[in-house]
């Protein structure tokens, strides 16, 4: 039956358009790159940077970063989940910030899509300075499919 | 009466916003468009326009608190809703105070390009200050 024909590893297919994915437009601009993925998550991560700094005294980091970071780590764990790369646009985020990511540490972001139907996403994650067990912020989401009326 | 001047954070030079103040003296911030803040082909990523909506927040609220020496202050949620594409040119912003208490900030922000009543985005940012 032609059904039973696997597709050629997927796995390496999302791997490489993550890195590619990364480099363009304002997720470039911040310096993202990718980190891992597994078959429902990915994490990308950003380094410190002095001109992404949103307070200019303490030198912690900006929102606005954190945020982008996080919407592209829970928007590639939506394509990896589903499989292919739909066509998809952020609903809502919302970001609790549990403490100030230090200065001068990259931040890492780790996006998992837990619940898929045919036009939304939901997805959560959560972002780190180093230690996974202590988050600086934990963030939860919607994505609609643009592909369908 | 003197217009104050805003100081805006290293990230607004980076993401290219910059403050201005309409005829009746309110701000309000433009993000101009260029390649840096560009997500899926044809639209601006949302975390430019998170940005852009955090920075007219902040920075809304920093000027409400321009009378105040040593205080600053530290966002604890930010939700972000997306309402329209954000098209390839110039995006506006402005913030909305809704309560300024003495520990927590509650603000609102909207982000439009062509139209301020059809709003691309908006956010609510619960800020913490600490004064002194």
């Amino acid at each position: 039956m032609s059904d039973t024909f696997l597709p050629p590893s997927p796995e390496l297919d999302i791997a490489a358009a993550a890195r590619m994915v990364v480099t363009l437009g304002h997720n470039g601009a911040i310096g993202a790159y990718y980190v891992a993925h597994g078959e429902d998550w990915a994490e990308l991560a950003i380094d410190y940077r002095d001109d992404l700094v949103g307070d200019a005294e303490s030198g912690v980091l900006a929102s606005g970063p954190i945020i982008t970071l996080m919407d592209m780590a829970t928007s590639m764990a939506v394509w990896i989940k589903r499989g292919v790369f739909r066509p998809q646009a952020t609903l809502d985020l919302r970001i609790d910030y549990l403490r100030a990511a230090t200065p001068g540490r990259s931040v890492t972001g780790h996006g998992e899509c837990y619940r898929l139907t045919r036009r939304v996403a939901f997805v959560r994650g959560y972002a780190h300075d180093g230690d996974p067990a202590d988050p600086i912020a934990h963030v939860a989401g919607t994505f609609m499919m643009t592909d369908e009326a | 009466m003197m217009t104050r001047a805003l100081s805006l954070p290293p990230y607004a030079d980076f993401l290219g916003v910059a403050a201005d103040r309409d005829e009746a003296g309110v701000l309000f911030f433009r993000l101009g468009f260029a390649a840096k803040v560009i997500g899926r082909p044809g639209f601006l990523h949302g975390g430019a326009i998170a940005g852009l909506l955090e920075i007219a927040a902040v920075g809304t609220l920093l000027d409400a608190l321009a009378g105040e020496t040593g205080v600053s202050v530290k966002p604890i949620t930010v939700t972000v809703d997306f309402m329209r594409g954000g098209r390839e040119r110039e995006t506006f912003a402005a913030a909305r105070i809704s309560r300024l208490g003495a520990r927590i900030a509650n603000v609102e922000a909207f982000a439009w390009q062509d139209d301020r009543e059809k709003p691309i985005a908006g956010a609510r940012m619960n800020l913490m200050l600490r004064r002194g």
